[in-house]
């Protein structure tokens, strides 16, 4: 393709990534470098129904008139991101000079939110991508080898997860599992604890929000295994068969050669997913056992009221640096393979 | 007091209960547009001012949801601003104030709302605010047939008793879990160490500053009344809000809840229980703990607000419509769905847990600006301690060490 045609055919696509993709991500990088400016304080009294109190309030005007001068707030570089509630770079010092082992300095460094986030994240992302992978091909494998009359019925049943959008699928398992639910009741009934819950404890509920990624995600991997496990080329097949291969050989040795390809785009949708793993926690209300980058950010813009954008802003640019990380080997390796295919 | 004010406002809503009120409503063909959250007292007072003044208004919206308080920031920051109205509580309004949103409304009071209590005013530096019309607070629900069964005396009126009261139950294998109290995650963990803070005495800021003050012997006091109390309560608590309490009390699997008093005449109602649990929940006041005289809650108003970025004109409409709303026909016809602050009020059965926890000195909720940050960082930070993975001060020390990030970000502290 011509360059100038190439330039034209692609301008929408690339001005649309400009508006909606490039430009909020400088928005927030620009808002994650500044803070409020200081509040001017004023004690009035107030008073209503339950008598009257000396309370502190915010002298709007004056602050109006700051915010005024400077819109943005004061600048603060990039002090959010090492702050507590982010790379805490002090409070990792401070850890590390205080800790008497390995041990405590591993809890010290948990008690900071931020890094007790990343081990959840980077824990999901690392169980539940392999086992999608996995299970997603097997699940193809066998439906692609059921009598044509059963398949479509198995795609359907197969694709149901995908379909109930998550956070039906995740409160529906998330009151089974309750202490008062089908499940939990049951598990307390049989190991006779009344005490036994899910939702109390951290590893069962680990678990349990990895189980419930694993099954709500494979259809994904399964629906596009199955879709490239169609374009097998038969005479390959046909001839590992005569050369004596048995299904599993054949198996290992052609057919996941072949979806490689698509093994790698399953991989890098999967972990740009699972990084930002979210309506899950909520829905199973799993913060007291599960955080993740994405819940802080929604914590940040709603729970706090009056936003903390810079702390929001800050967790979102370290985000999106987890993700590109996360993909780089899988990009380099892709990128290896293309060129080893054009050479 | 309040007990005997709501006793002489009812003899004299008596008197005049039935005087018939031609609604004011301001200048016509204005714009009103309501925000709110979708409860039955707030449906009832915005229904109220949409049935006498939508029809001289140009254009009546009310937009009554969840989480509202998530929103109404953004949604009063443009001028001309999305609502004139938002309906909010204590800390609500105190967010809306933090960005300078809504306006005073002391010549609108004057000329719409004589017939308003001067203790529904909420005055702030002398300038009103806010039009309060109902109360809440959390308070003691309990269950006598269990407690009778299992031996106890009376309705309990401390922490201390509340833990012997649930032992007697468990010891008699009434119930292995029989406390329930709203401790999801967030918002609420951070409300209840609030309610058993203040029972202590504690202070959440060292006075006239925004340095943190919950470190102290107060803090430390409050985390271990809680967690007695969590001995005795369901093994879930974590992820318990007041829904999942509420459905828990109403299936009979709690002898005794805190529980807001909002959710009053929804668990003494005929729907959603049994008989057998309405018939026998009694609500009485918050307890009170460590020996001390304030009851572990902390009191709430709901009001009306009206927006700064609006025309005058528009914000006068809005306010004479909401107020005339607000009055003793209202709750003629909607008792029992709020602790009404409206003159006239007949506190029922439902009310008693309120009535009693503000009459025995409870402290309202803060109206400090960076209250909302201090919540977020005890609702956050204390997790640790309730699983059992920290000490009280190290928990503590975490909390002031988060609230002091975020306050610094948000311009409180240098």
């Amino acid at each position: 393709m011509k360059h100038r045609t190439f330039f034209w055919f692609i301008l929408p696509t690339l001005s649309a990534m400009v508006l909606f993709i490039a430009l909020p991500i400088v928005s927030v990088f620009i808002q994650s470098l500044f803070v409020q400016h200081e509040q001017v304080l004023v004690v009035s009294e107030s008073c209503g129904p339950f008598g009257c109190v000396e309370e502190t309030q915010v002298d709007t005007e004056a602050t109006a008139k700051l915010r005024e001068e400077r819109p943005l707030g004061q600048f603060n570089g990039l002090a959010t991101y090492f702050d507590r509630s982010h790379l805490a770079s002090a409070e990792i010092a401070e850890v590390w000079r205080t800790s008497t082992g390995l041990s405590s300095f591993i809890d010290g460094i948990m008690d900071l939110k931020f890094y007790k986030a990343l081990v959840f994240t980077l824990t999901y992302t690392f169980v539940v991508t392999p086992l999608v992978l996995i299970f997603g091909l097997a699940v193809a494998v066998g439906v692609n080898n059921l009598p044509k009359a059963f398949r479509g019925v198995a795609i359907f049943i197969s694709l149901l997860p995908f379909l109930v959008a998550t956070i039906v699928g995740s409160m529906i398992l998330s009151w089974m599992v309750d202490g008062e639910g089908i499940i939990g009741a049951t598990l307390q009934n049989i190991f006779n604890d009344p005490s036994l819950s899910i939702k109390a404890s951290t590893p069962l509920m680990w678990i349990m929000l990895m189980v419930y990624g694993v099954w709500h995600t494979l259809p994904f991997a399964f629906i596009t295994f199955y879709a490239g496990l169609q374009t097998v080329p038969q005479d390959t097949l046909e001839a590992a068969r005569v050369d004596g291969a048995n299904k599993w050989q054949t198996m290992i040795s052609v057919v996941v050669p072949h979806l490689m390809p698509l093994v790698s785009f399953v991989t890098l949708m999967l972990l740009m997913d699972n990084f930002r793993v979210f309506e899950p926690l909520v829905s199973f209300q799993a913060e007291a056992h599960a955080q993740s980058l994405s819940t802080f950010i929604v914590s940040d813009l709603r729970e706090a009221g009056n936003p903390l954008y810079a702390s929001a802003g800050a967790t979102s640019m370290l985000t999106i640096l987890g993700v590109v990380i996360l993909l780089t080997p899988v990009l380099i390796r892709t990128w290896r393979d293309f060129n080893a295919k054009v050479h | 007091m309040l007990l005997k004010k709501v006793a002489l406002a009812g003899a004299v809503a008596g008197l005049m209960g039935s005087t018939a009120f031609a609604a004011d409503c301001g200048p016509s063909g204005k714009s009103v547009r309501i925000l709110g959250s979708d409860f039955p007292a707030i449906q009832a007072v915005a229904g109220a001012a949409e049935a006498n003044c939508a029809a001289n208004a140009g254009e009546f919206t009310i937009n009554l949801r969840d989480n509202t308080r998530d929103m109404m920031n953004q949604a009063l920051t443009p001028n001309p601003a999305e609502y004139t109205s938002v309906i909010v509580a204590n800390s609500t309004l105190t967010q809306l104030m933090n960005d300078d949103l809504v306006r005073p409304l002391d010549e609108y009071v004057a000329k719409y709302g004589q017939h308003l209590k001067p203790s529904q005013l909420i005055t702030i530096g002398g300038k009103v605010m806010a039009v309060a019309f109902m109360a809440n607070s959390q308070h003691l629900y309990s269950r006598t047939d269990i407690l009778e069964q299992a031996g106890v005396e009376g309705i309990p009126a401390t922490v201390e008793e509340i833990v012997a009261a649930a032992e007697k139950v468990r010891a008699a294998g009434i119930m292995e879990h029989p406390i329930v109290m709203n401790m999801k995650v967030g918002w609420n963990v951070g409300e209840i160490f609030n309610l058993f803070f203040f029972a202590n005495g504690g202070e959440l800021f060292k006075p006239g500053s925004a340095e943190p003050n919950v470190n102290s012997p107060e803090g430390i006091a409050a985390l271990g009344t809680i967690k007695s109390l969590l001995e005795y309560s369901h093994p879930d608590h974590l992820s318990h809000a007041s829904n999942e309490t509420q459905g828990l009390w109403e299936a009979g699997k709690a002898a005794m809840a805190v529980m807001w008093g909002s959710r009053g005449g929804a668990v003494l109602d005929d729907e959603g229980s049994s008989d057998e649990v309405t018939s026998n929940t009694v609500l009485s006041a918050a307890p009170t703990a460590g020996g001390g005289s304030t009851p572990a809650a902390t009191l709430w108003w709901d009001g009306v607000t009206v927006a700064k970025n609006i025309p005058d004109e528009d914000a006068e409409a809005t306010f004479a419509a909401l107020v005339s709303g607000l009055t003793p026909d209202l709750m003629d016809e909607h008792n029992d769905k709020a602790i009404w602050l409206i003159d006239g009020f007949r506190a029922g059965p439902a009310a008693a847990g309120v009535a009693a926890t503000a009459a025995a000195g409870a402290k309202p909720y803060p109206m400090i600006p960076f209250i909302n940050l201090m919540h977020n960082a005890l609702g956050s930070e204390l997790v640790d301690f309730y699983k059992g993975d920290e000490s009280a001060e190290e928990a503590l020390a975490d909390v002031e060490a988060a609230y002091r990030t975020a306050a610094k970000e948000a311009g409180f502290l240098q």
